[in-house]
């Protein structure tokens, strides 16, 4: 076991190095003179640009500063933003916030999409499967910024549950709902694949035969049902945080939260290669960890599968 | 005794005289039972009538659609979804379920009424252990609930149901038991909370022969010990004769015949049962074996599937027409050559497994040669590097004198064209999206022969052959029987007019009448077209109706290999003699 996690956590590192490495690339590609930019309508004189140039390695080519950023990073130096505060500072306050609000998404797509999705396969054909089959089909096609803004309507402004805006230093019960808009599509995502996966293990041998042993329903379905259940399941959430992460972006913008997903959208038109790539960097190393405590806890759900080595 | 008294039935028991006190455990008046569909409620049990008494053993037989399973499902009311008892009676104990609570339901099932299942590898949820599952029928059933108890118990359960290390295994997850001892352990869950009544869905059907012999003794031997009385589903009648008192035959969701076990095979009155009883390739072969031909017995079989009446064959003449058959085929270079092929998978970890080992014969032009073993015993890989579909680790393959290895790119792909196969699975190896004369006419498009008419008029000539109407052109494979695929297969096989065809257990999965139809198809085909065939089975009877000669193999070798004739009357191998034993039903005499 040990040993595995070991090998997993090596093939991160070449995951790393290339995911690192187009990124980096890609924003060196983007058209513009992300200088030039930075001041805006005004023309600067040529030796402040020189100097700005210089202090960000924007002068020396594309593979030096690749490589002067990288070597940056083993140093734990993930250098300075174009607003001269270091990146890792950046990191450190926009992390918790994002990985808060991913964290009561996930909790809430998976815990409310396994339960809706295990009554309605249980139910298959009644109304209330029904009417989760219509919901869910509707979540997945909204998208997500027709969903923030009808939430952000009706929650926050006709009703007054939630405030619209999240801002800095807001409480946690705050990102509630921008965490239940970042959920919606993969949790109607979960409610269906659950009722695929209950309506087809329902119908496997084995439960006719705990049946046929005298067991209640009420022990089949947690017990025989809910766990075989799981197991596609739960490798679709690990899939899906990826698109949580992606759908942060966006949802952090909608609300105005201070999290990775905001500040990375600025970054990106600025055109801030390192500030874009040490947080696309966290974010693959997040997203590979969480993969791997999933097909880990794969293991545990199905004893079929052993690692060996 | 048991006593059986069946509406429109022939040849009932007469009953025995019984004390008056005593009623049956189990009676089914009049039983019906139907499952909803899109046109409507589909009938599958239509009128049932069986009496069982405390003690007895009885066996419904049918085949698949006969509605021998259903009958038991609905005894513990655990139909399939759409499936529900629409009329009669099930009487348990005087109790009827038919009209018992679900709650009511839950307390019998297990308690009163054990079930063993048909296919121990889908019957034990793979993410629980093994003590786990046999824990939780324990204290459900209100056996035992202090835990130490409840172990106890499950290791005795299983002890008595032949798991011998029964201790250390209880941690065990069902993948790391073969597939007998899986279903020990069903057997074992079944009678956990000593049911009066025990119900065997078909227990044995997936495993292999002599593993089947084994865990049928030990289940007589425990039922009778426990004094439980047993409920078989079959659609295998040499079993049921051997395993049961009583006969119950069923067919279209019908009770046709029913009565004493022996009576009944050796003297069926039902046109229906002549025909399963005919056409049963362990109990026909035995009385085949009188005449002392192969040839023949297909012949004499297909002619009594086809019809009930039995037209009079000329047994000696056939048989002497495949004698000479055989002499010229002799005379000729063999169409296959094997010899010393060896196969040996690397598999990590364990070191290497050897699938084949150093395995040599010879089939000769227009024979057929059968490769018989259990599971596991290396036949099917054998079938393989035949096919080039895998490449042998060492020895040598020559089809009709080149030799595979040196074979490749367009001689290769020519070699195809001579040499095809057939498949177990009638509903596996037909693609679905494909109709009839796509799938038939597949073969010609790739090896690009004809042209689309001549193409089209080879896919008809076909469907002559293996008498299926040319209307199945346009059809889809899910609209047609198990048999009807295994013709479109075989026809599909056939399309290129192979010299050699490889059939891999091609008859396994069908009923017996149709097995019989689509055997004595392959012998009529032979016999027209000149096949070689190798026949890979792990069914020594349907061996006795198809083969020339038989190689047996075990654990990768060929431990004998001799004329079918030679083999089932003078085996000189423990292991050949011990799968004759094992073929159900052998030795029961009729009275033919």
């Amino acid at each position: 076991m040990a040993g595995y996690i070991l090998r997993r956590l090596l093939q991160a590192i070449p995951v790393l190095l290339g995911t690192t490495f187009l990124i980096y690339f890609m924003v060196f590609a983007m058209p513009g003179d992300p200088v030039v930019a930075l001041f805006g309508d005004k023309t600067p004189p040529p030796q402040v640009l020189e100097a700005v140039r210089e202090r960000y390695n924007l002068d020396k080519p594309f593979i030096v500063q690749y490589l002067l950023f990288l070597g940056g990073i083993f140093r734990g130096d993930f250098g300075i933003s174009f607003s001269g505060e270091p990146v890792s500072d950046i990191l450190a306050r926009t992390f918790p916030v994002t990985l808060q609000l991913a964290a009561i998404a996930t909790v809430f797509l998976a815990v409310g999409g396994i339960l809706i999705g295990l009554i309605s396969g249980l139910r298959k054909g009644g109304i209330f499967d029904a009417s989760a089959l219509v919901v869910s089909l509707i979540l997945i096609s909204l998208p997500i910024f027709v969903v923030a803004f009808t939430a952000q309507y009706i929650f926050g402004v006709q009703l007054g549950w939630f405030r619209t805006t999240v801002g800095s230093g807001a409480p946690i019960q705050d990102l509630i709902l921008p965490a239940m808009v970042l959920a919606t599509g993969s949790f109607a995502q979960i409610v269906r694949l659950t009722r695929a996966s209950v309506i087809e293990t329902d119908g496997q041998d084995f439960v006719r035969t705990a049946a046929s042993k005298g067991l209640s329903r009420r022990r089949i379905v947690p017990v025989h049902i809910l766990r075989n259940s799981l197991i596609p399941v739960v490798t679709y959430i690990a899939v899906d945080f990826g698109v949580l992460m992606v759908g942060a972006t966006v949802t952090e913008g909608i609300f105005n939260v201070p999290g990775v997903g905001r500040t990375l959208y600025q970054a990106i038109i600025r055109g801030e290669g390192p500030t874009v790539v040490s947080f696309v960097t966290v974010m693959v190393l997040i997203y590979l960890i969480v993969n791997l405590l999933v097909d880990l806890l794969y293991a545990v759900l199905d004893p079929r599968i052993r690692y060996v080595k | 005794m048991t006593e059986i008294e069946t509406q429109k039935t022939i040849g009932s028991s007469v009953p025995e005289p019984r004390t008056d006190d005593e009623r049956p455990l189990l009676e089914i008046k009049d039983l019906k039972v139907g499952f909803k569909t899109q046109t409507g409620m589909v009938t599958a049990v239509d009128g049932v009538d069986i009496t069982l008494y405390r003690g007895q053993s009885l066996a419904i037989v049918g085949e698949s659609g006969s509605g021998k399973s259903t009958t038991a499902h609905a005894i513990i009311n655990l139909l399939p979804g759409s499936g529900e008892i629409t009329g009669g009676q099930i009487l348990l104990d005087g109790q009827d379920l038919t009209k018992a609570t679900k709650h009511e339901m839950e307390s019998i099932r297990g308690r009163k009424v054990g079930f063993v299942p048909q296919d121990p590898m889908s019957n034990l949820n793979p993410v629980w252990s093994i003590g786990f599952q046999v824990e939780e029928a324990i204290r459900a059933n209100g056996i035992a609930s202090e835990r130490k108890a409840v172990k106890a118990r499950a290791i005795e359960v299983l002890k008595e149901a032949g798991l011998q290390d029964a201790d250390r295994r209880l941690k065990q997850f069902p993948h790391q038991f073969s597939g007998g001892m899986r279903q020990r352990v069903l057997i074992g869950m079944g009678l956990a909370a000593n049911p009066q009544l025990l119900i065997a869905d078909e227990p044995t059907s997936a495993l292999d022969v002599t593993v089947q012999r084994v865990i049928l003794d030990h289940l007589e031997s425990l039922t009778r010990e426990l004094g439980t009385t047993l409920l078989f589903i079959t659609h295998d009648l040499g079993l049921a004769a051997e395993r049961a008192e009583q006969l119950v035959v069923m067919y279209k969701g019908r009770v046709v015949e029913s009565g004493p076990s022996l009576q009944i095979l050796q003297n069926p009155q039902h046109p229906y049962t002549q025909r399963l009883v005919a056409a049963a390739p362990s109990l026909a072969s035995r009385r085949i074996q009188a005449t002392g031909s192969i040839k023949a017995a297909e012949d004499s079989m297909g002619e009594d599937a086809a019809s009930a009446a039995g037209e009079a064959i000329d047994l000696i003449a056939t048989a002497e027409a495949r004698a000479e058959a055989l002499e010229t085929a002799a005379a000729q270079p063999p169409a296959i050559v094997v010899e010393d092929l060896t196969k040996v998978y690397k598999i990590r970890g364990t070191g290497d497994f050897t699938a084949v080992d150093s395995v040599s014969f010879q089939i000769a032009k227009g024979t057929t040669t059968a490769l018989v073993g259990e599971s596991g015993s290396g036949k099917s890989t054998v079938a393989k590097m035949l096919l080039k579909l895998e490449d042998s680790t060492s020895g040598r393959i020559l089809v009709g004198g080149a030799d595979l290895a040196n074979v490749r790119g367009k001689e290769l792909f020519a070699l195809r064209s001579r040499m095809q196969p057939v498949f177990q699975d009638p509903y596996g190896s037909l693609n679905p999206l494909r109709n009839i004369g796509n799938t038939i006419g597949e073969p010609l498009m790739t090896h690009k022969v004809g042209t689309k008419a001549s193409r089209r008029e080879r896919v008809f000539e076909l469907l002559d052959q293996v008498s299926l109407p040319r209307t199945l052109v346009g059809r889809y494979p899910n609209e047609l029987s198990g048999g009807q695929r295994q013709r479109i297969a075989i026809a599909r096989a056939l399309a290129l007019k192979p010299e050699i065809v490889v059939l891999d257990e091609a008859v396994s999965a069908l009923d017996v009448l149709v097995q019989a139809q689509i055997l004595r198809l392959l012998a009529d085909l032979q016999a027209e077209l000149g096949l070689t065939y190798l026949f890979i089975t792990h069914d020594l009877a349907v061996v006795r109706v198809i083969a020339d000669n038989v190689c047996v193999m075990q654990k990768g070798r060929i431990v004998e290999a001799a004329t079918t004739d030679e083999v089932f009357e003078n085996p000189q191998q423990q292991y050949t003699k011990d799968l004759l034993a094992a073929i159900p039903g052998a030795n029961i005499p009729l009275g033919v």
